[in-house]
């Protein structure tokens, strides 16, 4: 099993396995491609051998567009595999389904990922491939996730990163990024300034840019959460997934993790209903949904989950296409819906999640409230990332009882309620 | 009016390997075009067949996306710099 080639996603031309990721000929995304042998493996053996495989995404390694499989020893590097990311819990959260009104709700917990957010498994990807490509130096255009994943893996593999932000991000994010020892960039812009600028200095540095010319290989990493999620189950597809979207490239993956194992046999069924969740105040691809257009009208965000805050979604074409043909949507909530959404979270999971996890959670109340979610639906909703990085979201949303160190007090300030369940 | 329109590393095999190169023109559609009459090879991979933007590829004046301005239409002044670059989804 192994990859081929680099494909454009629009008009289908070929490329080599190097750090391309656009199309000359007509300026479309570079796709992975594979030619999956099975080497007359039944699909008990299929499963087999990923079942004993490492405890992280490795274990999908036949899967990934990595030419010399999962990374190893290194002479010249001092790690062994760098920073593992996945196998993150799959956690049922029948007291989040008893609220909603649903049966079925499983909460795919991101946050558990060494750097507390799904990117550490495109990062993996990613500068497992640089490795391989022999790139010295790897660097990334961040919302904030991200730059926290690049950083700490360039410290695990001994790589040099840069790492840029936009300056108005969350101290939070920008404190765990810059104690890797990463060279931190912040810039006066949007996230969209920043895509623009890295996309410039691709051209002018041998460096890879995990989400720019590392992005046919990057991106794929985002598939090994079908795979867990499918894996988790005991090899059975949800019936509907809800998941963020900033560039729309996640949701892709995800769907497409699925397809590539319902084609391999791996697992039966149809795709799950797909549905996208962003925030009001960037909401290109949710737009596009809405008003039945096939390309995202771009926008200037405005919004608390700054890590959606991706106002011109490059891959927004193909989430729209997602979305539809798996009979899902995009939808888009208020910041005042996306608080609620972390609280809602919190309060029946005991999972607490970031701005991204608050859309998501709100997203899947909506459904819920419209009575598009039938009652016999097993739904997954994905959480890409940990609460402790956006902590304004939270502050001031709850009471504190402030008291002295007696017993008078404590009965005289705290309600009864809480001190006695 | 020159304009200064900086040419992505993808296109410069179409443009005779020039990073940039001055074009006058008075729109951003007119500055296109004056392009596409020295590099004729550009014409088809910057627009699609209707003679739009293809969907991935974005232009920048002054920094700004072009679809936050006028578009084509937009109006670029004499020594304006025109960036042209493949969308890249980013997170």
């Amino acid at each position: 099993m192994a990859v081929t080639h680099l494909e454009c996603k629009e008009c289908k031309a070929h490329y080599p396995l190097q750090a391309l990721y656009v199309c000359e000929r007509c300026f479309g995304p570079l796709e992975a491609v594979y030619e999956h042998q099975r080497d007359g493996r039944d699909v008990g053996e299929l499963r087999r051998r990923i079942q004993g495989g490492p405890q992280n995404i490795w274990r999908y390694a036949d899967f990934l567009p990595l030419a010399e499989g999962p990374p190893g020893p290194s002479g010249r590097l001092a790690s062994r595999v760098g920073l593992p990311a996945g196998c993150t819990p799959l956690i049922r959260a029948d007291r989040l389904a008893e609220r909603l009104g649903l049966r079925e709700v499983w909460v795919k917990n991101d946050a558990a990922n060494p750097t507390h957010s799904f990117k550490d498994r495109v990062v993996s990807l990613a500068a497992a491939r640089a490795r391989e490509l022999g790139f010295e130096v790897i660097a990334c255009a961040s919302t904030g996730n991200l730059a926290n994943s690049v950083a700490a893996h360039g410290a695990a593999l001994g790589l040099d990163s840069y790492v840029l932000i936009p300056a108005d991000l969350e101290e939070q994010k920008v404190l765990a990024t810059g104690v890797y020892g990463t060279k931190l960039v912040m810039v006066d812009g949007s996230y969209d300034d920043v895509n623009r600028l890295c996309t410039e200095l691709c051209a002018e540095r041998r460096w890879a840019f995990v989400n720019v010319n590392l992005r046919p290989y990057y991106a794929e990493g985002s598939k090994t959460l079908a795979f867990e999620i499918a894996e988790q189950l005991g090899w059975e597809i949800p019936d509907r997934c809800v998941v963020p979207v900033a560039s729309g490239s996640l949701f892709t993956k995800i769907a497409k993790g699925f397809d590539e194992w319902r084609e391999l046999g791996l697992l039966d069924g149809q795709l799950p209903r797909m549905n996208g969740a962003q925030a009001e105040g960037c909401a290109p691809v949710a737009s596009a949904f809405l008003a039945g257009h096939q390309v995202c009208r771009p926008v200037k965000p405005d919004t608390i989950a700054k890590s959606l805050a991706i106002g011109n979604p490059a891959d927004g074409p193909y989430a729209l296409d997602v979305a539809r043909r798996t009979g899902g949507s995009i939808d888009a909530v208020s910041d005042e819906e996306i608080r609620e959404g972390i609280a809602l979270l919190a309060e029946t999971t005991g999972i607490f999640t970031e701005t991204a996890g608050g859309v998501s959670a709100a997203v899947l109340r909506k459904l819920a409230d419209r009575g598009e979610i039938e009652r016999d639906e097993s739904v997954v909703l994905l959480i890409t990332g940990d609460g402790l990085k956006t902590l304004d979201a939270v502050r001031g949303s709850f009471p504190t009882y402030s008291i002295a160190p007696t017993i008078e007090a404590f009965e005289a300030t705290v309600p009864e309620g809480v001190a006695a369940v | 009016m020159p304009v200064l329109v900086k040419i992505p590393t993808q296109l410069r095999p179409a443009a005779g390997g020039a990073a940039e190169t001055e074009v006058d023109g008075a729109t951003v559609q007119e500055v296109l075009d004056g392009l596409f009459d020295r590099f004729e090879e550009l014409r088809a991979r910057i627009y699609d067949d209707d003679g739009s933007l293809r969907r991935f590829v974005n232009v920048y004046l002054a920094g700004e996306d072009i679809r936050f301005l006028d578009g084509l239409s937009t109006p670029v002044a004499d020594g304006a710099e025109l960036t042209i670059l493949p969308a890249v989804a980013g997170g």
